[in-house]
């Protein structure tokens, strides 16, 4: 990991040309963006972690330990509206792949630097009016919102939460837009679209997502603050409304969102497999294609939310069957990545370890997808804690993990200093043993019967909500840890030199930090990514 | 600008989406509440609107030609049709519906058969017209930057990306109407 | 069972093992390629692991296998229909309701639930039936949505204001199974639970008329239907006749048909202009406001009681 050369920081990067706050809050350089986002949202994860804490104290005791079932309703919903919205969703987009993907594609910034900046404005704008609802006495919807409960029946901060999520919905609206727009048409000469690193791929089928969807959860969330301040009956079945329409808006959105939240993280992993294997990832055509599968399929399947709504059978059984296909190039994926080991010259840096979690939990979490995919057997696990499992698995074994690994990864790149491996190995371990002694046990109290946002429960289900809560203590320290060795690298750790991991990859090439406009010659492409077969030099300084 | 529109696309969907359900639903209610509404008005505001589009066009093509003078002249027009087509929206047809009781939420007293079916009619009319003419105000926003610049010499048949941008925004904000005004203004046979 | 730590609810029900089935092969498939990719990549990190600092990353890799991709993208595919054909299966059983099935009423409410028999008698947060028949509970909700969920039944049903959902379970042993609301329905959704206690035929139909001194629902929806004034019309010729009108085909004004189903009886009493039926004129008022969803299901279960006792004249 260490060159052969002496490292020496560069003299002037995108970091020190200027400290001013002013030159913060006015950037347009996406990679400062992409700190303005970091910021953000480790807060928002702190956040939405401490309600987690929260919630997780409470079940264990069957009668609640600490809260009444008032304020835990207030609390998983807070915990759900902030790390879907303000966590998951634009954790890796809004971070890393502002920051890399014009360095990915050879470009000095993004497509619309300015826009980037009110991209982060509009962020903020809509996580304020979040936090302000915490503040002001919380919101107990839920984050799915569903009517008539959250239109008719609750008398708490519900547009407040409703109109915070519309507005950051702009946020990824832009976000996407400039990111197709860029690979569109900034990518270096040379660079053609099947020499994108997977990591781009990825972000493009986000974006699509990310257009496509966002405006119809707007417009449900829109309805819902008509239908609260004016009283009419869109969703009101007293007034001829319908609530289930509420749900095929909503979910119409909220299931392309967790493809938003996981694909780009599989284009992470994709890049550190590569990466620490010193390998070409095994079929780049089917990885770079199931993004875009997934991304398509992924909007025809919202019904499988809803198989025992009332929705007609034929319907669901429709839902069912693209749901069931959808699955398939995630499989694909995984055996790709797999595969890409084989004959590899592998090493176990905390990116690759966060790399090969991933891989395994995201399979966990995959399968278990196929259980609620399969209509006979969500009518019965439906709405309890084994969905709350299988989508934890997904989001934090799966997204998280990926967000962890890249930000390990690209560290060096970001900061030009390298963290300590040692406490970044035991961190991420101890994540992987604590994440799954917390979310396995949903499982099985999940087909068992117990369901998902209940404050108090049975006495029969105690044993295993204090094992997840067990876990979950774990998990937390898990994410500390890095926390504290991070910022302690910003100062001490070793200089990380333009490519510390030997790595492929235009962002390898420039030095780190980088400067602010990225390259210091427009660099031209001549190959497939990840050509490790051919890298037999040293990487030199730009 | 493609991918704006696209998104947008998906905006009103969402609201076209939640229209069809209910008229579907309530055929008979929708149909009635439809009458309600003025159709002349609606027509008028119709050609205006098209009238509107002639003009943005006329616009861009003047700035590809470099003739300031006409792009100036064509950018005021459309925002004139445009500030007409709110005018009446707003200062005909929207105080006209609140006195007669229309409006719910705020005021409505119709008392026909199925009302609270007409009320949800309505509901859609004001709100799919209100989120169409919030686009609009913003276009006429927009616009009045485009002109301020055009006055001050900033387009030439070289730099007129702007106006062309303009010109697919304000196109598509007038084929979202031409979709709401037959849905909204002219359910059920009344010629 | 007290000294086994449960991993499975009881199987209860006559749907119960064949969902449990199901699970089992969901899980031997997940077992199998959960354990194949773990032990994979364990051996590969294991066997192709970096030697030493400098080893140079290898040579002649090989990137591409289309049979390999083709065989992993198969079998997944024939596997996940398996899963669809037989978890389809298993859905479609469960809507569709064995007709002789008995029926019980439920109301959700903020947060309790409550529960009618067809002679009257009423449980709260309680569901008695016998076991080996099957029961079908048809289901409202007065306020938002609730669910009306019984784990080792392996049964669940969303619980909508404004319309009436079903679902059917055949219990196969006596004993007492927990009831969950499992729709997030506001502050007291953790509470809104209860027991259903499965009993033999024999006690069921002694605990059914032990203390019940009422009148049946459809006695309850005859009352209302003088009451209410609803003969005067009904009773006269000047609207639709009710007997044998449950379950039968109606001609509506606009020449479609209907199934005069217990949604289509709530409609017409809460919404009568939305369907005319042929031959009548438009004149019958609203209810709206006036019966709750308890007496509508009485009035229900009365014009159910009605059997076609003569022949009908000229009668749609």
């Amino acid at each position: 990991m260490s060159s052969q050369e002496i490292a020496i920081e560069p003299k002037l990067n995108y970091l020190n040309c200027d400290y001013s706050i002013k030159s913060w809050l006015l950037t347009t350089d996406h990679k400062r963006i992409a700190w303005l986002y970091m910021m953000a949202i480790t807060f928002f994860f702190t956040v939405g972690g401490i309600a987690a804490t929260l919630m997780r104290l409470n079940l264990l005791e069957p009668q609640g330990l600490l809260v009444e079932p008032e304020t835990y309703n207030k609390l998983f919903s807070i915990h759900g509206i902030i790390m879907v919205f303000f966590f998951l969703v634009p954790s890796i987009p809004a971070v890393m792949g502002n920051f890399l993907l014009p360095m990915m594609l050879g470009a000095r910034d993004v497509a619309f630097p300015k826009l980037n900046l009110l991209s982060w404005y509009i962020f903020m704008t809509g996580g304020s009016l979040v936090l302000y609802t915490v503040i002001a006495g919380g919101v107990d919807t839920g984050w799915t919102f569903y009517t008539p409960l959250s239109t008719l029946y609750l008398n708490t901060h519900v547009m407040a939460a409703a109109g915070g999520v519309f507005i950051a919905g702009f946020s990824s609206i832009l976000t996407g837009l400039n990111f197709v727009v860029t690979i569109h048409k900034m990518r270096a000469p040379g660079l053609t679209w099947f020499r994108l690193p997977l990591f781009v791929w990825a972000m493009y089928a986000a974006s699509i997502i990310f257009i496509i969807g966002t405006p119809v959860i707007a417009i449900s969330l829109f309805l819902i603050v008509v239908e609260r301040i004016f009283h009419v009956g869109i969703f009101d079945p007293s007034l001829g409304g319908d609530p289930i329409l509420f749900q095929h808006l909503f979910w119409f959105y909220s299931h392309p969102a967790v493809y938003v939240m996981i694909l780009p993280s599989m284009g992470v992993i994709s890049e550190l497999i590569t990466a620490f294997s010193r390998k070409r990832i095994f079929g780049y055509h089917f990885v770079a294609f199931s993004s875009v599968a997934i991304a398509a399929i992924g909007f025809l399947v919202w019904g499988h939310h809803m198989f025992i709504s009332g929705q007609s059978v034929y319907a669901g059984l429709v839902f069912s069957a693209l749901s069931m296909a959808v699955a398939i190039p995630s499989a694909v994926k995984v055996f790709n990545w797999t595969a890409t080991l084989y004959k590899g010259s592998i090493s176990y840096e905390a990116p690759m370890l966060y790399a090969l979690g991933f891989i395994g939990l995201f399979t966990i979490g995959g399968l278990t997808g196929l259980y609620l995919a399969t209509t006979g057997l969500d009518q019965h696990v439906h709405d309890t804690y084994f969905v709350i499992a299988h989508f934890h698995y997904i989001m934090v074994g799966g997204a998280v993990m990926g967000y962890l690994g890249g930000i390990h990864y690209w560290w060096p790149k970001m900061t030009g200093r390298l963290y300590p491996d040692g406490w970044a190995r035991v961190a991420a371990i101890i994540v992987f043993v604590g994440f799954n002694l917390t979310f396995f046990p949903q499982f099985i109290l999940g087909y068992l019967g117990m369901p998902r946002r209940y404050a108090v429960y049975p006495p029969e289900f105690h044993t295993l909500n204090v094992i997840s809560t067990a876990g979950a203590s774990i998990l937390g320290l898990g994410y500390v840890i890095p926390l504290i060795y991070l910022a302690w690298s910003l100062r001490y750790g070793p200089i990380a030199g333009p490519n510390p991991w030997k790595a492929t990859g235009l962002e390898w090439t420039t030095s780190s930090p980088p400067p602010t406009h990225n390259f210091e010659e427009t660099p031209i492409v001549t190959e497939e990514p990840y050509r490790y077969d051919r890298l037999a030099e040293e990487i030199h300084v730009a | 600008m493609w991918i704006f529109l696209a998104t947008e696309i998906m905006f009103f969907g969402g609201l076209f989406t939640g229209y069809t359900v209910y008229r579907n639903l309530y055929t008979t209610a929708f149909e009635t509440g439809s009458h309600l509404l003025n159709a002349r008005i609606g027509a008028l505001n119709t050609a205006i609107l098209i009238a509107s589009s002639l003009t943005m066009a006329l616009a861009v093509h003047s700035a590809q030609t470099g003739k300031r003078a006409k792009l100036i002249f064509f950018i005021i027009s459309t925002m004139c049709l445009g500030a007409a087509f709110l005018l009446i929206k707003f200062f005909f047809e929207w105080t006209h519906d609140y006195a007669e009781g229309f409006v719910p939420g705020l005021h409505f007293t119709y008392a026909g058969p199925h009302a609270s079916h007409v009320a949800l009619f309505m509901c859609f009319y004001f709100i799919m017209t209100g989120v169409h003419a919030l686009h609009m105000v913003a276009g006429e926003g927009v616009l009045t930057v485009l002109l301020i610049m055009a006055w001050r010499g900033r387009f030439n048949q070289e730099r007129y990306n702007a106006i062309e941008m303009m010109g697919l925004y304000w196109h598509f904000v007038d084929i979202v109407w031409i979709f709401l005004f037959p849905l909204l203004y002219l359910l059920g046979a009344r010629f | 069972m007290p000294h086994a730590f449960p991993l499975f609810p009881q199987e209860a029900s006559t749907i119960a093992p064949a969902v449990d089935h199901l699970f089992y092969f969901l899980t031997a498939v997940s077992i199998f390629f959960a354990s194949l990719i773990f032990l994979l990549i364990f051996y590969f990190a294991v066997k192709y692991r970096r030697r030493s600092k400098d080893e140079p990353a290898p040579k002649n890799q090989v990137i591409n296998n289309i049979p390999l991709e083709v065989t992993w993208t198969v079998i997944p595919m024939i596997l996940v229909a398996i899963m669809y054909l037989w978890g389809a299966e298993i859905f479609v059983r469960n809507a569709q309701p064995p007709p002789n099935a008995l029926e019980i009423f439920v109301i959700g409410k903020q947060w309790m639930w409550h529960i009618e028999h067809n002679n009257g008698k009423r449980e709260i947060n309680a569901l008695h039936i016998p076991a080996g028949v099957p029961v079908k509970l048809t289901m409202t909700s007065q306020d938002v949505i609730h669910d009306f969920s019984v784990p080792a039944f392996r049964m669940k049903m969303d619980v909508v204001p404004d319309r009436y959902t079903t679902e059917w379970f055949e219990a196969t042993q006596p004993g007492k199974y927990r009831l969950f609301c499992d729709q997030y329905c506001g502050m007291g959704h953790a509470l809104m639970r209860g027991w259903v206690y499965v009993m033999t035929p024999q006690d069921y139909q002694r605990w059914l008329t032990s203390g019940v001194t009422g009148q049946t629902m459809a006695e309850q929806g005859a009352a209302l239907y003088n009451q209410l004034g609803c003969v005067t019309c009904h009773g006269t010729g000047k609207g639709p006749p009710f007997a044998g009108l449950y379950g039968r085909t109606v001609k509506l004004s606009d020449g479609t048909t209907v199934v005069a189903n217990d949604a289509y009886i709530r409609e017409s009493i809460l919404d009568p202009s939305a369907q005319i039926v042929n031959g009548y004129p438009a004149i019958m008022p609203t209810f709206k406001g006036q019966v709750s969803e308890e007496q509508i299901l009485q009035l229900t279960a009365y014009i159910k009681s009605l059997a076609s006792t003569k022949s009908n004249t000229g009668a749609p």
